[in-house]
C-alpha cells in the first residue's frame, strides 16, 4: 500500500431477499469492517438491492486458476452416473 | 502453453460470446486497452459531478434539489463500480488518481464545459447522460466480465439521470420566452460536445480496431453518434426546441438522419487541455482529494488502534 493510501479493497457480496445466496457485487475500499460495511451499502444498495451484506477482505479470497479449470474441474466429467438420466427406467413407472 | 496458442483460445472464446474473467490470461495490449478505457470512464463519472455539484444549493425547488443530490451521489456511485472493474486488471486506485492528477488519465471533455445557469443542468442531464446511455448500453455486452457487469448496473440506474433532465428542459421550454429561450440556447451550447462524446470519426479513430476484434467496444463511435441522433431528434420536436444543426434532415433511404459536419478542432483542443473549465475541474479534483487525506489518516489510526485492542483482549 502506498503512503497517502485509500485504505485496504474489500469484496462485497449481497443477499437480495432472505432464502436468496449471496452474490458477488464488487468492490469497496475501507479502513476497517464496519466502514466496509456502511461503504457497501452505499455503494450497493442505493435501490433496495438487498437486505443483508457481507463483506470479505480482498486478500482472504482464494480462487482457483483459470488455467488449471480443466484438469481441476475434469473428475465432475466422467461420472455421468451422478445425472439422473443415467439410470434406466422400467417401461410404464409413473412419478419417478 | 505458448502465447500464440494463448492468444488464439482468447480470440476463440471472446468469439464465442464467452467474458474474460479477471484471473484468466489475456494479451498485455487487452489488459492496457481496459485500463485506460474504464479508467477514463471512471474520472468523467467522478469529475462530471461538478458541473452539477454547482447547482446543490441553487435548485429552483426542493424536488429538484433532492433528485440532483441523488443523481450526483449516483455518479459518485458508477464512479466507484469502474475503479473497482479496473481495479480487477491489477492497476491500484492510488494508480488510478495519481494518472488522473498527472494528466496521463484523460475523462471526458464534455465536462470540460461550463454549467452557466440551470437550463444547463436540464441539457447536461437530457444530452450527456443520453449520450452516455447509448454508449452504455453497448458496453453491456463488452467481452470484460467487470466492466460489463458494471455497466449493466449503471444502466438500471441511469435512465432516471436522463428523464430528469429532460423533465427540465420540458418545464422551461413551455415556460416563459426567457425561460424558452435558455433551454434553446443550453441546447445551442451543449448539442455539439454531445457528439463529440462519441469520439473521433471511424476512420479517425486508430484503436478501434483491436477494441472491436476483442469487444471491448461493440459498436463504433460512428454508429453510436448516430443512434443519439436518431433518438435525440424527435424528443426535441415533442418539446419545442430546435437542434442547431441546419443540415440535419431526415433519410428516408437510409433510415437515418444526416447530420452536419462536427468542429474536429474544438474537439482536440479541449482533449489537449484548452477548454474553458479543463484546469479547474482538475484543480478542484486535486484539491478535494488533498483536503481529504486528513480524514483517511484518521480513519487508519483508528482502525489501527481498534486492532491493536482486539489483540490484547
Amino acid at each position: 500500500m502506498s503512503s497517502d493510501n485509500q485504505f485496504p479493497q474489500w469484496e462485497v457480496f449481497i443477499q437480495s431477499k432472505t432464502g436468496l445466496p449471496f452474490k458477488h457485487a464488487g468492490s469497496v475500499h475501507a479502513a476497517d469492517s464496519e466502514m466496509a460495511l456502511q461503504n457497501a451499502r452505499d455503494l450497493y444498495t442505493r435501490r433496495m438491492e438487498g437486505t443483508s451484506l457481507w463483506v470479505v477482505p480482498t486478500d482472504s479470497i482464494v480462487a482457483s486458476n483459470p488455467d488449471d479449470s480443466g484438469s481441476f474441474f475434469d473428475p465432475s466429467n466422467d461420472k455421468i452416473y451422478r445425472q439422473p438420466t443415467h439410470y434406466v427406467m422400467p417401461e410404464g413407472a409413473k412419478n419417478i | 502453453m505458448d502465447d500464440d496458442k494463448r492468444l488464439e483460445a482468447f480470440q476463440a472464446k471472446i468469439d464465442r460470446e464467452e467474458k474474460i474473467e479477471p484471473r484468466d490470461w489475456m494479451p498485455e495490449d487487452y489488459r492496457k486497452h481496459l485500463i485506460r478505457q474504464i479508467s477514463q470512464h471512471a474520472h468523467s463519472e467522478v469529475v462530471g459531478m461538478q458541473p452539477e455539484g454547482n447547482y446543490i444549493t441553487r435548485a429552483p425547488s426542493l424536488r429538484a434539489k433532492v433528485v440532483l443530490l441523488a443523481k450526483i451521489q449516483d455518479e459518485a456511485g458508477h464512479g466507484l463500480y469502474l475503479y473497482s472493474a479496473a481495479e480487477t486488471l491489477g492497476i491500484t486506485r492510488d494508480e488510478l488518481l495519481e494518472q488522473l492528477h498527472g494528466g496521463k488519465a484523460k475523462y471526458s471533455s464534455i465536462f470540460n464545459y461550463p454549467t452557466l445557469n440551470w437550463a444547463d443542468i436540464g441539457a447536461v442531464g437530457w444530452l450527456v447522460d443520453g449520450a452516455a446511455i447509448v454508449n452504455q448500453v453497448s458496453l453491456q455486452r463488452t467481452s470484460y466480465g467487470p466492466y460489463s457487469r458494471g455497466m449493466v448496473r449503471i444502466c438500471k440506474e441511469e435512465s432516471f439521470h436522463q428523464r430528469q433532465g429532460y423533465e427540465i428542459m420540458a418545464d422551461m421550454a413551455k415556460g416563459t420566452p426567457e425561460q424558452k429561450a435558455m433551454a434553446q440556447d443550453a441546447l445551442n451550447r451543449l448539442w455539439w460536445p454531445s457528439l463529440m462524446m462519441f469520439g473521433p470519426h471511424d476512420a479517425d479513430s486508430p484503436r478501434s480496431g483491436n477494441a472491436l476484434k476483442w469487444k471491448i467496444k461493440r459498436e463504433t463511435n460512428d454508429e453510436l453518434r448516430q443512434k443519439f441522433i436518431d433518438k435525440t431528434v424527435q424528443q426535441a420536436e415533442v418539446i419545442g426546441l430546435t437542434i442547431p444543426d441546419p443540415d440535419l434532415k431526415w433519410n428516408e433511404e437510409t433510415g437515418h438522419y444526416d447530420s452536419g459536419e462536427i468542429n474536429w478542432e474544438e474537439f482536440y483542443n479541449v482533449v489537449k487541455g484548452n477548454g474553458p473549465c479543463n484546469n479547474q475541474r482538475l484543480t478542484h479534483h486535486k484539491r478535494a482529494h488533498d483536503e481529504g487525506a486528513w480524514v483517511r489518516e484518521a480513519a487508519n489510526a483508528y482502525a489501527k488502534k481498534q486492532l491493536e485492542k482486539s489483540k490484547v483482549a
